[in-house]
């Protein structure tokens, strides 16, 4: 307490003998103000846009503008600037009081890792004799353009290239004593520049994560989903109890959190996602909060993607989504916001960056969930899929409406990352979609949740299990599927939201194959499950297998002077 | 060829790109106070150009200003600089450069000339690329206008050959990090805010800047090279333009 006195004082002192000396005139204090305020703000940024995960193209011109702070064409996004001011609330960098933009990566798993800390500082070594309009403001745009240098150049950069899938960075804005413990041992420095003012100067530096042991790069390489689809809308699932998002990661510094965290037993969050293979025009995804009133159905396109497994993770969309939640009130620059997103939208000022490649073809939203929220917060959208194997053994195979909320995660408390809140249903074509609020139940199916191994009946339709044995049929694998056509529509559930009224896709004619485009969709929309993934069948298989191991080594044995002829040919 | 400059020092001048420097400007002796910075890069054969574009480029970055509209009694107004992000093909590396068809185009000739050159002199692989940016000082007729350097930026480049696509692997990576670095020094020596020309009057203003771009407006430049050979003498590439140029004083 009493060293934040003092240090108020020198900073009162600070300024006012620095005021005194220089003869600095009102206007040029203006400026300066001004100038110092624009600069913290065109650097936010030029951080939050070089982490976006994409490459930033801006457009010189020979005409000044008037409105390109320092001559430089640095787009703002709106949230980001809105964040900023609310961090700086009003204030300016000044000593012991910096604006820092922190970096972070958050994997699919829910792990989280600081990467960076950006530091506008201001110290107490004045120049007095520079000029502010002139000097100072060129120099500030030398500082911007060190910045955009910079930014490229550190470890953080290549990272949140290759974000998307597995990871995202995120980026939170905090004012006040810069923190550095989060970034692990022997990080390092990189300083950006300084420029000297009459009443101080002005510092830019970056601290950086190197012990990236648990995050390499390489391990985020791993094979692309199956049908190599983008997909831009993803909701953050729950996080199961262990809820690895705390707030505490994401509180400001000195600051009172007092009503930061509400508490959010009553809005659970729901995600339910559905998948089952498909073409890629079709994808189907609905996210749903419980404690959502109006529930608008926002977009378009259904896609439904095939999920075998593999943790699709997160991918961010550029800028479809803004939700505020009002309802939870959660505390200002508390939470780290995807990096992606920020070219976010609210309601009052859609600005969508050019987020080329991520968007798999598909057409972007242009309308906005209409929440009536205040453009604010939770500007993240999120995503993951669910996992079809994880979801195979904790829920059963069932369309109900509880199976939904037992997903979400109870244990939560205002993690910032759950509130992605939004349905999206995208409807595409003639493909019928079932009201909301029975596809989101309907949709917590599991990739083949019919061919779920609880449900025995389904086994033994399953071609996997047991083979038919038609050789007569023309095609065995159209028999096979045949039958699972069959006993896919009498269970029906999971499908029944997606029903083909009237498919006549162009240039499906094919006279070689007896059967047009539909059919064949129809047929094969839903494989049987593969036997290894079935948990029991592979339990059984395996029980047979371990039997059947004295067997084959009796015989293997037996056979010992063959293999070992064998094996001397090959030398 | 230049009266003053020893033979180390003989290089291929490449014309300013704006090409309005109409009259030959005869390099003058190294101002005592010009800044000199020198770097130096390891790279393979086909990372020579993306490496030196990306150091020319961040140089010119810091290097370059809007385009100035004068107005009277003396002001002037600044256009806007437009920035955009350029990845590497063979190098796992990323950088900015300012938004300009035309200085990119006169930089990937320069590097472009600088790698053919380096490639095909049958030197080691020893080279050397400077980026010299210069003042013109007006003089009376029939002297012509001196060039006055207040900063050159050298980029020493080693040319290695791998044996297998591991090695290139490794390489990208390699140069990347230190392309890394060297932007790093780079950004480092232009926040030290030593000498930069004063801005100009509306008339002074192409003795300071390259006017002739549409766009942007950065100091006025010039870019030259030097391959060394095995010998350890400076083989040199002439440009009949050069010599042009130097012999119609």
């Amino acid at each position: 307490m009493n060293m934040d006195i003092a240090r108020r004082g020198r900073q009162a002192i600070h300024r006012f003998s620095c005021a005194m000396d220089t003869d600095l005139n009102s206007q040029d204090r203006k400026d300066l103000d001004k100038f110092i305020k624009f600069f913290a703000l065109k650097t936010v940024q030029v951080i939050v846009q070089a982490r976006l995960g994409e490459k930033i193209c801006t457009r010189s011109s020979s005409s000044p503008t008037g409105s390109d702070w320092f001559n430089l064409a640095i787009k703002d996004i709106p949230e980001v600037t809105h964040e900023a001011k609310k961090a700086l609330a009003g204030q300016l960098p000044a000593i012991g009081r910096s604006m820092c933009v922190e970096i972070s990566l958050k994997t699919s798993e829910g792990d989280s890792m600081e990467l960076e800390i950006w530091c506008l500082e201001m110290n107490e070594k004045c120049d007095k004799e520079i000029k502010v309009s002139y000097t100072v403001y060129n120099r500030l745009s030398l500082l911007l353009k060190s910045l955009l240098a910079i930014t490229r150049v550190t470890p953080a950069y290549r990272l949140s290239r290759k974000q998307g899938h597995e990871y995202v960075i995120l980026y939170r804005i905090y004012f006040g004593e810069v923190q550095l413990s989060g970034l692990g041992e022997g990080f390092q420095t990189v300083r950006v520049g300084t420029v000297g003012t009459p009443l101080g100067t002005i510092t830019l530096s970056c601290a950086y994560r190197i012990n990236l042991a648990f995050i390499s790069t390489r391990q985020f390489e791993r094979t692309p989903p199956i049908m190599g689809i983008i997909i831009d809308h993803f909701v953050d699932r729950p996080y199961p109890s262990s809820s690895p998002m705390h707030p505490c990661n994401y509180r400001t510094t000195g600051e009172d959190n007092g009503a930061a965290y509400p508490s959010v037993e009553d809005s659970q969050e729901v995600c339910t996602t559905s998948f089952s293979t498909s073409p890629p025009s079709q994808c189907v995804f609905t996210v749903t909060k419980a404690h959502f009133q109006t529930p608008p159905p926002v977009v378009m396109d259904t896609l439904k993607v095939p999920m075998m497994g593999l943790a699709f993770s997160h991918q961010l969309s550029s800028s479809r989504l803004s939700y505020q939640p009002a309802a939870l009130g959660v505390g200002s620059a508390d939470m780290g916001y995807p990096v992606i997103f920020a070219g976010g939208l609210n309601a009052a000022h859609p600005h969508q960056l050019i987020v080329p490649g991520k968007e798999g073809g598909v057409p972007p939203v242009p309308s906005q969930p209409a929440h009536g929220t205040q453009a604010d917060h939770e500007r993240m959208v999120m995503c993951t899929p669910l996992d079809g194997a994880l979801y195979s053994a904790a829920t059963p195979s069932s369309s109900e409406d509880t199976e939904t909320v037992s997903n979400s995660s109870e244990g939560k408390s205002g993690s910032p990352h759950d509130l992605l809140e939004t349905i999206f249903v995208r409807k595409v074509g003639a493909f019928v979609n079932k009201p909301i609020n029975q596809v989101t139940m309907a949709s917590l199916d599991i990739p083949f949740a019919m061919f779920a191994p609880k449900n025995v009946e389904l086994e033994d339709n399953d071609p996997m299990v047991n083979p038919p044995d038609s050789p007569d049929v023309e095609s065995p694998l159209q028999g096979s599927l045949h039958s699972e056509v069959s006993s896919g529509s009498s269970t029906g559930n999971t499908h029944d939201d997606f029903v083909m009224v009237d498919f006549k896709p162009a240039f499906s004619k094919d006279d070689i194959l007896p059967m047009d485009l539909g059919t064949f969709y129809r047929e094969f929309q839903n494989p049987p499950q593969l036997s290894s993934l079935s948990i029991d069948i592979g339990a059984q298989s395996m029980a047979e297998d371990l039997d059947s191991l004295p067997e084959k080594l009796a015989v293997h044995e037996k056979n010992v002077k063959e293999f070992d002829a064998f094996v001397e040919t090959l030398q | 060829m230049k009266g003053a400059s020893s033979n180390k020092r003989e290089s291929a001048a490449l014309p300013s790109p704006a090409g309005n420097t109409g009259l030959a400007c005869p390099r003058a002796q190294t101002a005592m106070n010009c800044r000199a910075e020198v770097l130096e890069v390891s790279v393979e054969g086909r990372q020579i150009e993306e490496a030196m574009l990306a150091v020319l480029h961040t140089i010119l970055l810091h290097r370059s200003t809007g385009k100035f509209h004068y107005k009277k009694e003396g002001t002037y107004s600044i256009g806007t600089v437009g920035t955009q992000d350029v990845d590497c093909d063979f190098i796992d590396f990323t950088y900015a450069r300012v938004s300009s068809e035309e200085l990119d185009r006169a930089l990937r000739k320069a590097v472009g000339e600088f790698k053919d050159a380096l490639r095909y002199s049958g030197s080691d692989g020893i080279g050397q690329i400077s980026l010299e940016f210069y003042q013109k000082k007006k003089s009376r007729w029939p002297f012509s206008d001196e060039c006055i350097p207040w900063e050159v930026w050298t980029v020493k480049v080693n040319v290695v050959n791998l044996a297998n696509e591991q090695e290139r692997q490794i390489c990208r990576e390699k140069v990347g990090e230190k392309l890394c670095e060297k932007i790093i020094n780079i950004v480092e020596v232009m926040n030290r805010h030593e000498y930069l020309p004063k801005m100009p009057t509306q008339s002074e203003v192409d003795n300071v800047f390259d006017t002739g771009l549409k766009d942007v407006q950065p100091y006025l430049y010039k870019i030259s090279y030097q391959i060394t050979d095995s010998l350890g003498s400076s083989v040199t590439t002439t440009m009949r333009r050069l010599i042009k140029d130097t012999l119609a004083l």
